[in-house]
């Protein structure tokens, strides 16, 4: 299984903005984020295999696959955690190199990771702020930071959140979620990586994180949702892309998909049911 | 707390329910480690009461000032430890380090060297921070848990004060001949520059507490309610006039017919009282004790959100030399001294005041003021069985279930914040 049928197709530096005919963004400007041909390897180990994909803006793109597909590695790429063995990302049509994490900060990319960096000690505020808190005086403005973070929190429309002053700790897994997500917000962000942002979550909470996904891509932000819950995905995707065994297999509007063919992409890299949607830029 | 979109002419009619719900929270958080001073207040009061009916001597004002100087030592130290202790780091060598610093001083005012005090002063501070920093580098190029490093460095600067204090040739101990730093301890301000000073401090709290709830008022933000804010400023205005009072009575003692004079506050209260304000300042006003927040709460987060993990852990570990600096200071002043044979039980009980305070081990959680209330607890179990002439292994085992008693209350309390999520 180490040529898939794709995969010669990705080799081609093909402008990958012709494929699927790109649902919704007009083909004459560039998607915000696109990869080509991204290749990382640890050692023998090829963790990402040519991989292409582009993430328009204002979108939500559901990055789908079975554990060990290369989801992880591959948005540690885009989070500037690691850098790719070769291809290139281009953004806003530029190629561009994000080494660090500060790089991908600069370019505007947050990334919200499953394990919630957030501190339980510090409150709504201070976690929201930490690492880039307003000062006056040389001290913390604490006033400018309360208002701006009730003002993120009522855009985002997160009305769960009853005193912003109130420890992280205290707050259920859907808020703080809810209070990760705006935190990657607030710096004026323009691609938002989701990492398994559901795992873990109520059915009410996952709702709440859900809606407020949708309320970000409405905003213009462009949305990569790294998720194992295909009702999560088939809910709030407006393109999919699925990976396996370190290669994109598959990816185009959530409408060419089902779940039984999402099922059987991620599972065996390949479906019988949506042939379609296989064979890109053919 | 009632919704924040509370309009202000609302914020007078709820101002009661506000105080219930405040109270509620006080009790609500007793639970979740964020108890305040509610529980330590009640033991203090126990304690103190203790003593006095065992000892009627225990509340005057001679004993009481003599307590204060005690806890001096034991409030600097803990506040040393606090620095690390808030990353979940720990410094097991303080003690050491802080009685290295203070013979430094003494050894260069005196002797041979016969510098002038603030150079001696100074070069000490420098010495316990260079130390600190030695410690933190080796902590963090290494990445050698700071409990080995320290306990190698306990070890280590005990054998160096030892030798500095042998190689002065005056058979192990030192005694302190300049003058300042003898009175820093064993001099008293006038009663009139102890009603100024404190006088001072009460009105700077004061207009901190009412101007940043004044300039929250007018940005629309929550505020507590005033009663309570008056409450707060009238009682700290209570608790320092007994204090002055206390200060200010005459303890001389009966000699020959004739009553001496000693009245007003020993210097190395201010002292305390700057060492507090300025951590205090620093803790909660700037971005770097934000981030010593940070760290000890979740330090993959701080890492992720752009915070120089190392380099303010490194910061911490220079601040936790520089506090036991200033307390060594004032521990050679107390003595008027120093020797060879250092009381091992200098860093426990440097620990043991940061964690009784109200401090966690575990990182995260804890203010400076937890060391003043921490010290002067440790201060009066020591004071008072003195006083009652209870043995020292008896005042061992009593501060061994106090200090007990509070880390498993920290532990619960980590336990509680847990199970509430």
């Amino acid at each position: 299984m180490t040529n898939t049928p794709e995969s010669p197709s990705s080799l081609t530096p093909s402008n990958g903005s012709t494929e699927h005919g790109v649902s919704g963004v007009s083909p004459s400007s560039a998607p915000l984020l696109q990869l080509r041909a991204i290749t990382k390897s640890f050692g023998a180990v090829q963790a990402l295999k040519h991989v292409d994909l582009e993430v328009p803006a204002g979108k939500v793109t559901a990055l789908i696959g079975d554990n060990g597909a290369g989801k992880s590695t591959l948005i540690k790429a885009i989070a500037g955690i690691y850098t790719p063995t070769s291809g290139e990302i281009l953004w806003n049509g530029n190629v561009v190199h994000i080494h660090s994490p500060h790089d991908a900060e600069q370019l505007g990319i947050a990334t919200v990771y499953q394990d919630l960096a957030l501190c339980d000690n510090l409150d709504v505020v201070e976690n929201m702020f930490l690492g880039h808190e307003d000062m006056r005086h040389r001290t913390l403005d604490e006033i400018k930071m309360e208002l701006a973070a009730k003002q993120v929190l009522a855009d985002l429309s997160v009305t769960t959140v009853k005193s912003v002053r109130q420890k992280v700790a205290s707050l259920s897994g859907g808020q703080r979620q809810s209070v990760a997500v705006a935190k990657a917000v607030m710096r004026e962000s323009k691609l938002v990586v989701l990492d398994e942002p559901t795992a873990a979550l109520g059915v009410s909470q996952t709702a709440q994180v859900l809606e407020l996904i949708h309320t970000l891509a409405g905003r213009g932000i462009a949305v990569l949702l790294i998720s194992h819950n295909l009702n999560d995905v088939f809910a709030v995707a407006d393109r999919i892309a699925v990976m396996h065994l370190g290669t994109l297999v598959s990816s185009g509007p959530v409408s060419d998909y089902d779940a039984s063919s999402a099922v059987d992409l991620i599972t065996t890299g390949e479906s019988a049911r949506s042939v379609s949607t296989m064979a890109p830029s053919s | 707390m009632s919704s924040s979109e509370v309009p202000n002419d609302l914020q007078f009619k709820t101002s009661r329910d506000q105080v219930f719900t405040q109270v509620w929270t006080q009790l609500k958080g007793l639970r979740r480690g964020d108890s305040g001073m509610v529980p330590i207040v009640i033991g203090i009061v126990v304690l103190v009461a203790y003593f006095q009916i065992r000892n009627s001597l225990f509340l005057s004002a001679g004993n009481l000032v003599n307590l204060f100087v005690q806890a001096t030592t034991y409030v600097l130290l803990g506040m040393a430890e606090i620095w690390l202790l808030l990353l979940g780091d720990i410094d097991l060598s303080v003690g050491y380090v802080s009685v290295l610093g203070g013979a430094s001083a003494v050894i260069l005012t005196d002797t041979q060297f016969h510098w002038p005090w603030f150079l001696a002063i100074l070069t000490a501070v420098l010495v316990t921070t260079a130390i600190g920093a030695l410690h933190g580098a080796i902590t963090i190029l290494l990445r050698v848990p700071s409990f080995i490093v320290t306990l190698a460095g306990l070890l280590a600067w005990e054998g160096v004060l030892i030798y500095i204090v042998d190689a002065q040739g005056t058979g192990g101990t030192i005694a302190v001949h300049e003058k300042v730093l003898y009175d820093l301890v064993n001099t008293n301000a006038s009663p009139l520059v102890t009603w100024i000073f404190f006088a001072v401090c009460v009105a700077g709290a004061s207009f901190l507490i009412l101007t940043r709830d004044r300039a929250r008022r007018s940005s629309g933000l929550l505020v507590q309610p005033f009663v309570i804010t008056m409450i707060k400023i009238v009682t700290m205005a209570v608790v320092t006039i007994v204090l002055v009072l206390v200060f200010n009575a005459n303890r001389g003692v009966v000699f020959g017919g004739h009553r001496t004079t000693l009245e007003g506050m020993p210097w190395a209260i201010p002292v305390d009282v700057f060492m507090l304000a300025g951590g205090t300042f620093f803790l909660s006003r700037t971005k770097a004790g934000r981030y010593l927040y940070a760290i000890g709460g979740n330090v993959e987060a701080a890492r992720r959100a752009g915070v120089n993990v190392n380099r303010y852990r490194l910061m911490a570990f220079m601040l936790t030399g520089f506090t036991s600096g200033i307390a060594g200071l004032l521990y050679v002043s107390r003595l008027g001294g120093v020797s060879d044979n250092v009381d091992s039980t200098l860093v426990l009980y440097a620990v043991a005041a940061a964690v009784i305070g109200g401090t966690s081990l575990f990182g995260g959680r804890g203010k400076i003021i937890h060391a003043l209330i921490g010290g002067l607890i440790v201060a009066i179990i020591y004071n008072g069985m003195g006083l009652l002439s209870i043995t020292a292994s008896a005042e061992y085992i009593a501060i061994a279930v106090v200090l007990l008693a509070a880390v498993a209350v920290d532990s619960l309390a980590r336990r509680g914040s847990e199970v509430t999520r």
